[in-house]
């Protein structure tokens, strides 16, 4: 499928709805917590029993202050209103969320290309139960029956609600991928799609490119819009505007109207499908939840949320890109996994940039936990061996693995695994030896058979059993052409 | 403010409402909703423009609870409850479409 | 042979802690009364024999060793059966909680249990607190002791019968637009509906949320004041708690009303029947010889108080009553699919009341009429309190009738909504504006049976209420003892 169809600007809002990291639920003492038994996480209040109230928790609302904050958002006194529906994973068949006084409104978000989206709202609500269909295929068509888990129930929600400033699916996954940087680095989620913790749900429409063949009216307004739901990853995401891009564009194309209505993503057929059911127009009767009092941030609160942010992925990119040299998108891995801090210091403390970055990316990347720990000096000591030709990348590596597991010196490390660089005279005599052992590929590298040269080192470097360096070799090599 | 309910209204409720009327009880309620949104009249026909709505009597603010875990009920009391198990879980007739 | 007349709470608290009576033998006595008269009245879903005589010897066993039993030691109480208790079923008097055995106690009830009182039994009540006759209960209807042809009020007509009636000095019910003032001046005991928020809700099951509040009824004022001490006081479960300790209201009631500045509600007097009115001039005229100052005072936004109640209170029971869907407990009816079900349990299980309350609530909240009905209503409801808060300017309290007439005959409104809704007239004002009230029995219509006059006071101010309710009392119109059927 291509990625978008000519002729045609994708214009897409997104809202993404985030579990908060605290330890008990939003409005019951139940804890807050990933794939435990069934049904083990619940009490009266998030069961929805007769006669139970909710009571909100302090943390929630302090944490989607914090998100409010880092999206430049207005921080406001809310109410919460009551969203009536019937669905069998909402045991009181009415979702507490905000409405029209929501706690965060007005703010933006730079992505790493330096476009600014603006956040509409991020409000606070309550997540529903988890339900699995059960029969024949395990999916909700062709399923006999579901079978209900109340532990999410009354988890804490933030949904964080985008203008429709997205203009394309990479966009959009690198708005996604920004959100969850932010909301880590406020401490408010852990952002795991993979766990549910974040969920996304897209507003699509399609309209005529400005420059484009088709004309140019009513190209600034907006198309008629489709709700896309059911998106649990980033890749989810982008393939699904990339279908509803072509769908919209080709009902537009051959005249037809394109339906305001909310489309389930189908990740196994690769489309998106109509929702709707026919009798059903949904009418949520919002009323404000007399069980629960306003929420009235005080200054003090709101200026303590404020002063306690930490520095945000963005800050942090350009920090470290300008003191590495490089591009603000060359560190947007590093910063995504929180490793920025140790790059900083490591270039402060001499390490050559681009290895450090490369390190960090690679190596450390791949062990988190342990490259938290890591101690910066020691760290910088490698990377100063590895850059002054003392250890080969090879053995750069195999220390560094010894120090994130062990941790210690990195030169008796190396001294003590033998891995002291290869004297001249013994690279000499393993280049002589390849030599002779190959005359004829040696006859046709100095012909210019340049992709010789690759055969050559690989022959040293497997007589040096990797202790060589692999550019010494190579330039041994060159010398003796 | 809107005429009289109708038949169709009290129906389009019902069904909002997950209840099933009798043409009889459809009937019967359309009348009597009907009298009681008469003297509903009353009230929407008052001048209220600027007068605040009071969702509360008391003027309560900022009621929270510190974020501390504190046990649950007891999932075998909670299933032996319901009118369905399965699993662990509480068992429901099929869904035919997607939460809204 | 009739009983002996029936102890005060205020008494048998007082003679068992002091040793001089055993608790066992106060619930047996009390048990018995319900054995003569219950079959009569049906003031109970649940009779809690068993677990009544097992809390009675913990407090004769708490007594014997020394320790403090607890100020209502012994006291035989009943609950309004939507109150939850653990383990013992709570029906609502509806079928969709038939059989429904809650999983924790309500506030209040752990409240009770830990003053030392003996719950004897879960009473009747209009299906899910909607009504005003105790004829909505899917268990079939409460009589009125004082003349079992006669409803008890409602909807805590169950506990307001079973006062009367001497099964036990104390009940708890709950007031949303009357329901224990209502029925306590029905059956002639005591009925308060405390501020909003004074009582913890936790553990009521809801009908209408920012108006429901649980308040006592008793045989005499001192016994409500001592009851709702017990209960009242803030409760980090319910965020509309008041954020503060329960009155102390039994020390207060001997202060007399010297001095308090008391009007006469016209709004709620005119439109009652002339032997009701009667009865609230006479109770003016006490006060006033008491030593409090009297004269008329007006709150004109009360007359909109039923119809704006109509429309708040059904649609907030819309919202609180989707619950009952068969999923997790209680009644369920099968159906093919998940609608069907929703839809096949809730027709079956709600009564006739219930649903057309539903059905209206759901209007009022309904795409294109949240403006003109609950939103209009709430507004009106701000009109209500100014008013009030106009009329308390010069005034300590109010005093109107409980209720237009005394009780009516079962089945005399059973078939015009309207006509049974006028019940509540005198009483919704308060819930509205989420202030105290409360009836105290004054006399007898001219059909003999008694006559509830109503003290209504400003927010948290219960003290003064007390004080004038001890005064009416006193000045000798309410009867006295349980209530016998008229030969």
């Amino acid at each position: 499928m291509t990625a978008t169809a000519t002729g045609w600007e994708t214009v897409v809002g997104l809202e993404v709805h985030c579990e908060l990291a605290t330890a008990t639920k939003l409005f019951c003492g139940c804890r807050n917590a990933f794939g435990d038994e069934p049904n083990t996480n619940v009490c009266p209040v998030c069961l929805g029993l007769p006669g139970s109230l909710p009571v909100l928790n302090r943390q929630a609302v302090e944490l989607a202050m914090r998100i409010g904050a880092a999206l430049h958002c207005e921080v406001r006194p809310s109410i919460f209103h009551r969203k009536n529906y019937f669905y069998p994973d909402m045991p009181k068949d009415y979702q507490i969320s905000q409405y029209d006084e929501p706690i965060n409104v007005g703010g933006w978000l730079d992505l790493p290309d330096g476009t600014r989206v603006g956040v509409t709202r991020a409000h606070l609500e309550e997540d529903t139960g988890k339900t699995t269909h059960v029969g024949t295929s395990g999916r909700i068509h062709g399923a006999d029956r579901a079978l209900v888990d109340y532990n999410r129930a009354g988890v804490p929600l933030v949904e964080i609600v985008s203008e429709p400033d997205i203009r394309s699916p990479e966009q959009a996954a690198a708005y996604v991928n920004e959100l969850r940087a932010l909301l880590v680095a406020v401490g408010a989620s852990d952002a795991r799609m993979e766990e549910g913790s974040l969920r996304i749900d897209a507003n699509v429409s399609v309209r005529p490119l400005r420059s484009g063949p088709q004309p140019a009216a009513g190209a600034t307004e907006l198309g008629t819009r489709a709700e896309i739901k059911n998106l649990n990853s980033v890749r989810s995401l982008r393939r699904a505007l990339d279908h509803e891009t072509a769908r919209q564009s080709a009902l537009l194309e051959a005249g037809a109207p394109v339906v305001q209505e909310t489309r389930h993503w189908n990740e196994d057929e690769g489309r998106t499908s109509s929702m709707r059911s026919k009798e059903e127009a949904f009418d949520y009767r919002y009323f404000p939840e007399p069980d629960l009092v306003p929420v009235a941030p005080d200054e003090q609160w709101r200026a303590a949320v404020a002063d306690t942010l930490p520095v945000l992925p963005a800050a942090r990119r350009e920090s470290l890109a300008a003191k590495a040299g490089v591009a603000p998108a060359e560190v947007a891995l590093v910063v995504d996994r929180g490793l920025d801090d140790l790059v900083e210091a490591v270039i402060d403390g001499g390490a050559d940039p681009r290895l450090a970055l490369a390190r960090a990316a690679n190596e450390l990347a791949a062990d988190l936990d342990r490259a938290r720990a890591l101690d910066p000096a020691a760290f910088t000591a490698l990377l100063r061996m590895e850059a002054d030709r003392r250890l080969t990348a090879t053995q750069a590596k195999s220390v560094l693995a010894e120090l994130l597991s062990s941790g210690g010196d990195p030169a008796e490390i190396a001294a003590a695994a033998g891995y002291e660089a290869l004297g001249g005279d013994v690279l000499a005599e393993a280049v002589d030896a390849a030599v002779a052992a190959h005359p004829a590929e040696w006859a046709r590298l100095r012909d210019g058979e340049q992709k010789l040269m690759g055969f050559f080192v690989g022959k040293v470097m497997a007589a040096t059993r990797g202790r060589a360096d692999g550019r010494a070799v190579t330039e041994a090599l060159r010398t003796r052409l | 403010m809107a005429g009289r309910i109708s038949r169709d209204d009290v129906a389009h409720v019902a069904g909002l409402a997950r209840l099933r009327l009798t043409d009889e009880e459809l009937e019967r309620f359309t009348d009597q909703l009907a009298t009681v949104l008469e003297h509903a009249a009353d009230v929407a026909a008052l001048d209220t423009a600027g007068v605040p709505p009071t969702a509360h009597p008391l003027p309560l603010a900022n009621v929270f609870r510190d974020d501390a875990p504190v046990a649950g009920l007891d999932r075998d009391e909670v299933l032996a409850a319901a009118p369905a198990v399965e699993d662990g879980r509480f068992r429901v007739p099929r869904i035919l479409g997607d939460a809204p | 042979m009739s009983p002996a007349p029936a102890a005060t709470a205020v008494d048998i608290a007082r003679a068992v802690r002091a040793g001089e009576r055993r608790a066992v033998d106060v619930t047996d006595e009390h048990l018995a009364r319900v054995g003569e008269r219950e079959q009569e009245l049906h003031a109970f879903n649940h009779v809690m024999a068993e677990e009544a005589r097992a809390a009675a010897a913990a407090v004769d066993g708490a007594v014997a060793a020394g320790r403090d039993p607890g100020p209502l030691a012994g006291v035989p109480v009943v609950l309004k059966d939507n109150l939850c208790t653990r383990g013992v079923p709570t029906t609502c008097s509806s079928r969709i909680l038939e059989g429904w055995r809650p999983p924790y106690d309500a506030t209040v009830v752990t409240r009770l249990r830990e003053a030392g009182a003996v719950v004897i039994g879960k009473t009747n009540l209009d299906e899910f607190a909607m009504g005003s006759s105790s004829e909505n209960s899917a268990f079939g209807p409460t009589r009125n002791p004082h003349d079992p042809s006669r409803v008890p009020g409602g909807s805590s007509g169950g506990s307001a019968a079973a006062v009367a009636a001497g099964f036990a000095p104390l009940a708890l019910g709950s007031d949303t637009g009357g329901s224990i003032r209502q029925p306590a001046a029905l059956c002639g005991v005591v009925g308060v509906k405390p501020t909003y928020g004074l009582v913890s809700r936790y553990g009521l099951v809801a009908f209408a949320s920012s108006l429901d509040q649980i308040g006592p009824l008793a045989t005499t004022v001192a016994d409500a004041a001592l009851l709702l001490e017990v209960i009242a006081g803030h409760d980090p479960a319910d965020s509309t708690s008041v954020p503060r300790p329960a009155p102390e209201l039994v020390a207060a009631l001997d202060e007399g009303v010297d001095g308090l500045r008391v009007g006469v509600l016209t709004e709620l007097t005119e439109g009652a029947s002339p032997d009701v009115a009667a009865r609230v001039e006479q109770a003016a005229r006490a006060l006033e010889a008491a030593g409090a100052k009297l004269d008329e005072a007006s709150v004109p936004a009360a007359t909109y108080g039923l119809s704006a109640y109509y429309l708040i209170a059904p649609a907030e029971a819309s919202s609180n009553l989707a619950r009952y869907d068969g999923a997790r407990y209680g009644l369920r009816v099968d159906g093919p699919d998940v609608g069907a079900m929703y839809t096949a349990t809730r027709s079956a299980g709600f009564g006739a009341e219930v649903k057309r309350r539903i059905m209206l609530g759901t209007y009022a909240l309904s795409a294109g009429y949240y403006d003109a009905y609950y939103g209009q209503a709430q507004r009106v409801r701000t009109l209500i309190i100014r008013d009030f808060e106009a009329a308390y300017a010069t005034h300590d309290l109010l005093l109107a009738p409980t209720t237009p007439t005394t009780a009516f005959a079962l089945g005399a409104k059973t078939g015009d909504p309207w006509a049974m809704y006028l019940s509540d007239v005198c009483t919704v004002p308060s819930n509205l504006a989420g202030q105290p009230a409360l009836s105290v029995p004054f006399g007898s219509g001219d059909d003999g049976l008694p006559v509830g006059v109503q003290v209504l006071a400003p927010a948290l101010g219960e003290v003064a209420m007390f004080r004038a309710a001890a005064a009416l009392e006193g000045a000798g119109a309410g009867p006295s003892g349980p209530a016998r059927e008229r030969s």
